[in-house]
């Protein structure tokens, strides 16, 4: 029983460290910027709206205005993008057992940007829903694009093999960034706006915006996680999981919608924001193992933790000009991921 | 009990696997052969569920594996995999901990006291209690597969598949994974269904084997009706010789290189091939003989190529002859493992040898002989050994059966006994004739190349031969060594 103990321990620290880093990356997240708010006022502001309690007097009305309507919305969008990309990255390399296998993969995310671009290119506003015409277009586009997916590899090959699913993603993916490329010749006023969103922001969504997230969010990773064994058993590959009593084609279906649905409702609010989903669940495995049942909610909390951070410094590095996230993610995930490959090499 | 009943089907169109039936009892040990793409893995896919059968029934525990659902059967069977590569650094305790997947119900599964007390059970049976923290990366070949061999005994099965379950291991893992399988079937009732590559292996551990032919049974029995020479060479269209085991009593298949040198050059044992020292009788062939002999190294069964009768003092005396005889042969130069070594108290100058010839076949024949220990067998009396010795060595040209080897030796028996009659020399403690003496040695070896030789009885030419010569040298050699 000690082992069993041992174990215990080790997740119980590895959530105790993943935890903090979240809450530390979040506050210093919201408390950093042009105007800086102090964390106390962070903590009273955030207080009162959680429970409904009058905010207290000391705390001066711009920062509170600062917090609840610009800052906190922000940083949570950028939790949700982050712990929605982490976590489909982590299901989608263990299912495809593949650690360097990202959510994108599927051609999941060029399917929300056509759809995004296409938006922004036709200027399409359908009134009753105005400014979400964009992120909803894109989620339909996303969903549309898993099903094609799904369908193709499965008309392709029934028991859709891993191999057929990569290769699938890889005509989707091309075909449909064949689209994006057209859309981006063809313009010409929308072009810094196309551009800003394929380079993926999470600034001025607005609360809205975590309202068309979060239930997505809630459902895929559900899914993900209700799936966190079967991934354990299908990471040793199919027929051994199958061996092992799992329903390999109804849990793969279920992980590769849920991964999907996190992923196209991700990029649908936020643009391709790159390498989080990567370079995350690689990091969590590394650094906790790669069981599933603790990487995936690990990479939640972690791929959160880290999004917040990146979007933080790309507002604040050359303030007050805005980087695109994505930009950050990438010249900050490169250089880690190459670290961590050169380290993981060298030992073995 | 798994049983099948006119079992077919594979991979959709052109059915792979046509009409196989059998079932295998619990405790039972069942082997699946056949050359590759005879079916062997489609049939054991089709057995674990991962391939439709298009007709017949394949039944565990009566009830037909269709209707189990995957966590039911995963409950009853579990498989094996051959050795591949992970992507992932999983602890061994998480990889074995797998196993527990199919006895546990719900989204929120907890890990009860009886997966531990199984997890321990089977970790300690395969032995990896020891590394259960490390990663499977980190482990060899041979320690990985005892893992998933835990992962699957994990899964409390019935009936376990393997294919091909020894595939890239070294000798010691491949012989510890099969003897731990058939402990399994023995104390526990387990079911192994198993393919295998190695018929030599299939035939030391399987109760029962099957032998695949283009999907179709070719043959279904024990080992040793189903490991034929005819049989295996027709499906396997190669040539092979079968041979008992050593030590267990399963037959065991050998292969015949079709490239071999000894057809290359014809090669004649005769007289130029003899070296008579005053310390030793040394014969060396160019290739290696096959050799039927007793003597104090090399003895046996073999196959040699340098043939030592060695002078020793009247007084020798060693409390290991065999391994003062293999520093003698070192000391001179001789390889002790492909020699036969003799010894004999007689003067060596004496030595009788003849050459002899008969329709194609050729015996060289050397002898030497000392009497003063010549005793009667028929009536066996105890003794203290004193020095004299008959060592006989016959070297047929021709190609003999394990039969004529044994004829050549009771041939050759047969005619010393009759020179001793003839030179009326008796047992010094029954005063009867002798037929020998108490510590002869005998050697046949033949080139195994030209004629073949089937028999060698006393009627056949090489009988004869034999006979003839052995009669005439022991005579000449114990004249010789009376005349000191």
């Amino acid at each position: 029983m000690s082992t069993l103990n041992f174990l215990k321990n080790k997740y119980l620290t590895a959530y105790a460290l993943a935890v903090a880093f979240l809450l530390a990356s979040m506050l210093t997240a919201i408390s950093v910027g042009s105007v800086s708010v102090p964390v106390s006022d962070i903590v009273k502001i955030i207080g009162a709206h959680v429970f409904r309690l009058p905010i207290a007097d000391q705390v001066e009305t711009t920062n509170v205005n600062i917090v609840s309507q610009i800052r906190l919305p922000r940083v949570l969008l950028a939790g949700f993008v982050g712990a929605s990309l982490a976590i489909a990255g982590a299901a989608f390399q263990g299912l495809l057992r593949n650690p360097l296998a990202d959510p994108y993969i599927l051609g999941v995310s060029s399917g929300a940007s056509v759809g995004a671009v296409a938006t922004l290119f036709l200027n399409i506003s359908i009134p009753f829903l105005g400014l979400y015409t964009l992120p909803v277009f894109s989620i339909a586009a996303a969903l549309l694009t898993i099903l094609l997916v799904l369908f193709f590899a499965r008309r392709v090959d029934r028991t859709m093999r891993v191999e057929t699913i990569i290769l699938t993603g890889i005509i989707f993916s091309s075909f449909l960034g064949a689209f994006i490329s057209l859309i981006i010749a063809l313009t010409s006023d929308q072009l810094q706006q196309i551009m800003g969103w394929l380079l993926g922001s999470v600034s001025m969504r607005g609360w809205n915006y975590i309202g068309i997230i979060v239930p997505f969010f809630v459902i895929g990773s559900l899914l993900l996680l209700m799936n966190a064994r079967e991934l354990n058993a299908m990471s040793f590959g199919e027929e051994r999981a199958q061996h092992l009593g799992v329903d390999v084609e109804k849990r793969k279906l279920m992980v590769l919608v849920a991964g999907s649905i996190l992923t196209g409702a991700a990029v649908a609010v936020s643009g391709a924001i790159g390498f989080v989903g990567l370079v995350i669940p690689h990091l969590a495995r590394r650094l906790w193992g790669p069981d599933h049942v603790h990487l995936l909610p690990l990479s939640i909390l972690t791929g959160a933790g880290f999004l917040m951070l990146t979007d933080l410094v790309s507002r604040t590095i050359i303030s007050p000009q805005i980087l695109p996230i994505g930009v950050i993610t990438a010249l900050i995930g490169a250089p880690v991921f190459a670290l961590i490959l050169m380290k993981q090499r060298r030992r073995s | 009990m798994l049983k099948l009943e006119n079992v077919s089907g594979g991979y959709g169109g052109e059915p792979v696997i046509q009409d196989i039936s059998f079932s295998v009892a619990q405790g039972n040990f069942f082997g699946i052969l056949g050359p590759n793409g005879s079916g062997k893995t489609t049939l054991l896919k089709m057995i674990s569920g991962l391939i439709p059968n298009s007709s017949g029934s394949i039944q565990l525990n009566n009830r037909n594996i269709d209707l189990f659902s995957r966590k039911a059967l995963a409950q009853k069977m579990a498989v094996l995999p051959q050795l591949t590569a992970h992507a992932f650094s999983y602890t061994v305790r998480e990889t074995v901990a797998l196993g527990r997947y199919a006895h546990h119900e719900g989204f929120f599964q907890t890990w009860t006291s009886d997966d531990e007390r199984v997890l321990q059970t089977v970790m300690e049976q395969t032995n990896i209690t020891g590394f259960q923290h490390q990663t499977i990366q980190e482990l060899s070949g041979g320690e990985q597969q005892r893992v998933f061999l835990a992962q699957a005994l994990a899964q409390e099965p019935d009936l376990l598949l393997l294919d091909e379950p020894t595939n890239h291991l070294d000798l010691a893992y491949q012989k510890d994974l099969l003897d731990l399988l058939k402990k399994g079937t023995k104390h526990d009732g387990l079911i192994v269904v198993s393919i295998f590559h190695d018929l030599n292996l299939a035939s030391l551990y399987c109760d029962r084997l099957l032998l695949l032919e283009k999907g179709k049974e070719r043959a279904i029995h024990s080992p040793d009706g189903v490991l034929k020479e005819h049989l295996i060479q027709d499906v396997y269209k190669t040539n092979v010789r079968k041979y008992p085991h050593p030590v267990v009593a399963k037959p065991q298949m050998h292969l015949l290189p079709d490239a071999l040198e000894m057809h290359n050059k014809p090669i004649k044992i005769d007289s130029s091939m003899l070296s008579v020292k005053t310390d030793r009788i040394a014969l060396t062939s160019p290739i290696p003989l096959r050799t039927l002999s007793s003597g104090v190294c090399g003895a046996g069964i073999g196959w040699n190529n340098q043939f030592v009768n060695r002078h020793v003092p009247d007084d020798y005396y060693c409390a290991d002859p065999a391994d003062e005889m293999q520093a003698y042969l070192e000391t001179n130069g001789f390889d002790v493992s492909r020699t036969v070594g003799m010894m004999t108290a007689v003067d060596l100058k004496n030595v009788a040898h003849s050459h002899s010839e008969n329709k194609g076949v050729s015996l060289f024949t050397v002898v030497t002989a000392g009497t003063e220990n010549a005793t009667d067998s028929a009536r066996p009396v105890a003794q203290t050994l004193a020095q004299g010795t008959i060592n006989i060595w016959l070297f047929v040209n021709g190609c003999l059966t394990d039969q004529a080897f044994i004829q050549a030796i009771m041939t050759a028996t047969e005619a010393k006994a009759q020179a001793l009659k003839e030179l009326d020399i008796h047992d010094k403690w029954t005063g009867t004739i002798a037929t020998g003496t108490s510590t002869d040695s005998i050697l046949v070896a033949a080139t195994q190349q030209g004629r073949s030789v089937p028999y060698a009885g006393a009627a056949t030419e090489l009988g004869q031969l034999i006979g003839q010569s052995v009669f005439t040298e022991t005579k000449k050699a114990i004249i010789n060594d009376q005349g000191k």
